[in-house]
């Protein structure tokens, strides 16, 4: 199977700040947390490849360990939603119509009336800053996503004769569920997926942007940002680099999902 | 409208279309190898052939709208001009104009969002033959000219307010309005019931011989080209194996290929009398309703009864037949019998054993299994074939001889113990079945239910197919419930037919008997609308 040229793109672009994280836990080019007051706002140079900030830390090293943050935070969070929203979603396709579907589904409305972004601040702010509690927000708002997105797909395998043979040959909702409907839609889930962890994402460093994140001295993108920003005009540096490393985690990681979907929908496959 | 000048040269017989030496191939692989067609001006022309063997391809090559990737050699002379080698533009021209089509699948081949009216007056706008309003005017024409009159199907309805056959006759009215010469209809009365086909073919009949408009039929039904067809082409593997004026080549049946494809679409087989055993299957005055839509919010919702008071009784070792047209409660009737939908009403046995659904015993269950008639959606695509064939050992719970019984059942089928290691996307639709037939085996029931299981096969792998069922019945003793719309079928194969309308069985008895002689209205409708090929063109 060739893979789309999409999909390469942002794969690359995925690992390459996947990889940056990694490193983060052996080796970055300065302590991340280490102040040098006498060495602050200094460009990209041979000694700082990136510069450093306003108290001095060196912002190739934040940028590492703050991908560490990003993505452990986008991947918790959209892991919640899978494991709540996908069996929520499939329990409602299995009782279309019924009680428990309308449940689930008015259930999910109820969480999608709500500006989730807002309501993340809401979270953390009663419950106080913290990354757990951001992956917390945002894991809450995944749900009804994945729900959806798995009652939909499942919706039309349930009419397939292969499930009506599942049911003759006594198999039970829940089985009929994991064993023929959950494989066939994975490709769907996996793309979402990828859509939803991008969101994600964007979603922690909106919140540590208004300081709502991981706290410090735990760097975080959105955090960078918001420090940066009284400073945009004496270091512009400061800014662009975790500007920088948003943008293309965010393009790629949708890149990856785009790909995805044109190389797992049959039918998509069938049109190329 | 005034006929055309062509018109008038009928009598002489021209040459409508010529094709010859028509080679298509899709990314190299070649699809038609050769087609010569020589199609006279007026009358139908059919082309016959089992799916795969090019026939819509040379439809839509002729038209101009082969997918991407393909690409057409040779000439397909049509009004003097080469098909083949004409530019978009020019063949634009002539679609709708000097060429109509049809479709086969009368459900997707019209935009569901526009009115019938506008959908008929488009064709006659985009080749600017007259003005707006004349051209509502000139649809509304049309529309009764397909039998859609204007009292109960006024231009402003949709398509979603028609049946499948009034849909189809808009798509008819749509390739007709500008009195093509030339109409291609793609199996156009497959995707209908019997008793729809009928007027469907009637009315093609009828517009060919009043507008003098030449038609060639695509079909993979013989009958209907008998019925149909003044000459005939046969194709098989890309390729025109026998050509010629329809009863003649019916009655000579040269090619080996022909002859077996008549062979299979005139199976039949001998059904040992067996002395009157036991009751497998008794159903009594079953009910069950359907709840509708409501129509606002404070009124009840309605209901639809799909099945009324039926009762029936299938015997070890027996075929009954249940036939009917679509929504006439066949497949509800097939679903409460496998305990998949609960009754409202009256009772089902199996075995003197009572199936109350949705909790059925798994003992009960194992004694009656189903085959469908997708071969494409009877099977997980991700599971291989001793996994899709073990799935029923849910039931009884996983034997220890289970790869022995697999094994024996795949045998029993005709397939190799090494294909149930495959996955189902390496198999034909024929082959599916057989793995299907081997799903409902083994269990050992005493019932299968065949839901249209040969509706989906070509003639001569359906032939195969109820040969088989057929041995596997004197192996095991087995009972089918063989539910069908196709009554050539179920004469052959049955000893007892029931027939269904609107939820009711209207009439039942030996199959001999109620085919030689129905009683009810509706079963003598069906029976005249069969086609059927003329006995005395059979060899």
């Amino acid at each position: 199977m060739k893979w789309p040229l999409s999909l390469c793109v942002g794969f690359l672009l995925f690992a390459f700040f996947a990889m940056a994280a990694l490193l983060s836990f052996v080796w970055t080019p300065h302590d991340h947390a280490a102040m040098a007051i006498d060495a602050r706002m200094q460009g990209p140079g041979p000694n700082h490849w990136l510069g450093t900030d306003h108290f001095g830390r060196d912002i190739l090293s934040m940028v590492m360990v703050g991908a560490r943050t990003s993505i452990a935070v986008a991947v918790i969070a959209v892991g919640i939603g899978i494991l709540a929203g996908v069996p929520l979603g499939l329990l409602a396709a299995a009782n279309r119509g019924g009680l428990v579907d309308e449940i689930v589904m008015r259930g999910n409305d109820l969480v999608f009336a709500f500006p989730s972004l807002v309501i993340a601040i809401l979270i953390t702010a009663v419950f106080g800053p913290s990354a757990v509690n951001a992956i917390i927000a945002i894991g809450i708002f995944n749900i009804p996503v994945f729900a959806r997105v798995a009652r939909g797909a499942a919706l039309p395998l349930w009419t397939l004769d292969y499930v009506l043979a599942a049911r003759v040959a006594g198999k039970g909702k829940l089985r009929i569920s994991f064993e023929h409907v959950l494989t066939n839609i994975a490709n769907i889930l996996i793309v979402q997926g990828t859509i939803q962890f991008s969101l994600g994402v964007l979603a922690e460093a909106a919140l540590s942007y208004v300081g709502l994140g991981a706290q410090p001295p735990t760097p975080s993108w959105g955090r960078m940002l918001a420090d940066s920003q009284t400073m945009i005009a004496l270091a512009p540096h400061m800014a662009i680099f975790p500007g920088l490393a948003i943008v293309f985690t965010v393009l790629g990681l949708n890149l990856v999902g785009d790909g995805l979907r044109d190389l797992l929908d049959p039918k998509l496959r069938r049109a190329r | 409208m005034v006929p055309r000048q062509a018109r008038c040269a009928k009598a002489l017989r021209v040459t409508l279309l010529r094709v010859a030496g028509l080679h298509v191939d899709i990314h190299g692989r070649p699809i038609l190898r050769g087609v010569h067609v020589e199609m006279p001006e007026g009358g139908v022309f059919g082309l016959v052939g089992e799916s795969g063997s090019g026939k819509s391809m040379t439809a839509l090559a002729l038209m101009g709208l082969m997918p991407a990737g393909a690409r057409a050699t040779g000439t397909a002379e049509f009004d003097g001009q080469n098909l083949l080698t004409l530019d978009e533009q020019r063949l634009r021209s002539l679609r709708g104009n000097e060429l109509g089509m049809i479709f086969q699948e009368p459900m997707t081949a019209l935009n569901p969002l526009q009115t019938i009216g506008d959908q008929v007056a488009e064709t006659l706008l985009i080749h600017g033959a007259v003005g707006r309003r004349e051209a509502r005017a000139v649809a509304r024409e049309t529309l009764n000219r397909v039998g859609l009159d204007a009292s109960r199907f006024a231009l402003e309805r949709y398509p979603h307010e028609l049946s499948g056959g009034q849909r189809q006759r808009v798509s008819i009215a749509m390739a007709i309005a500008l009195r093509p010469r030339l109409l291609i209809a793609d199996e156009p009365t497959t995707a209908l019931d019997v008793t729809t086909q009928a007027g469907i073919l009637e009315l093609l009949r009828a517009l060919v011989d009043s507008e003098g408009m030449g038609l060639l039929l695509i079909t993979h039904d013989l009958a209907v080209v008998a019925e149909m067809a003044a000459h005939v082409a046969v194709m098989q593997e890309g390729r025109i194996v026998e050509a010629g004026p329809t009863e003649e080549l019916f009655r000579t049946r040269s090619h080996a290929y022909t002859k077996t494809l008549f062979a299979a679409s005139e199976y039949t087989r001998a059904r040992t009398s067996r002395e009157v055993r036991e009751t497998v299957l008794r159903v009594q005055a079953a009910t069950r309703d359907h709840r509708l839509p409501r129509n606002n919010l404070f009124s009840p919702p309605g209901r639809l009864r799909a099945v009324d008071q039926v009762s029936l009784e299938v015997r070890r070792g027996e075929s009954v037949g249940l036939v009917g047209e679509s929504v006439c409660g066949k497949s509800t009737l097939s679903r409460a019998i496998l305990g998949l939908e609960t009754l409202q009403g009256g009772a089902i046995e199996i075995g003197g054993s009572p199936v109350l659904a949705p909790r059925v015993p798994a003992d009960l269950r194992r004694r009656m299994q189903v085959v469908f008639q997708d071969p494409f959606g009877s099977f997980n695509p991700r599971h291989r074939v001793c996994r899709l064939i073990a799935e029923p050992f849910h039931l009884t719970g996983r034997p220890e001889d289970a790869e022995v019984r697999i094994d024996q059942v795949l045998a029993d089928v005709g397939l190799s113990s090494r294909d149930k290691h495959k996955y189902i996307h390496e198999f034909s639709g024929g082959q599916r079945q057989r793995i299907a037939i081997a799903r409902a085996l083994i269990t050992r029931p005493d019932l299968i239910v065949l839901d249209e299981a040969v509706s989906a096969l070509d003639v001569r792998v359906r032939a195969q197919v109820l040969d088989l069922l057929a041995d596997l019945q004197e192996t095991y003793g087995l009972s089918y419930l063989f539910i069908s719309h196709d009554l050539s079928v179920v004469r052959a194969v049955t000893d007892r037919v029931l027939v269904m309308q609107a939820g009711r069985i209207v009439e039942s008895g030996p199959t001999g008997e109620v085919f030689a002689d129905p009683a009810h209205p509706y079963t003598k409708a069906l029976i005249h609308a069969v086609p059927r090929i003329p006995d005395a063109w059979r060899a």
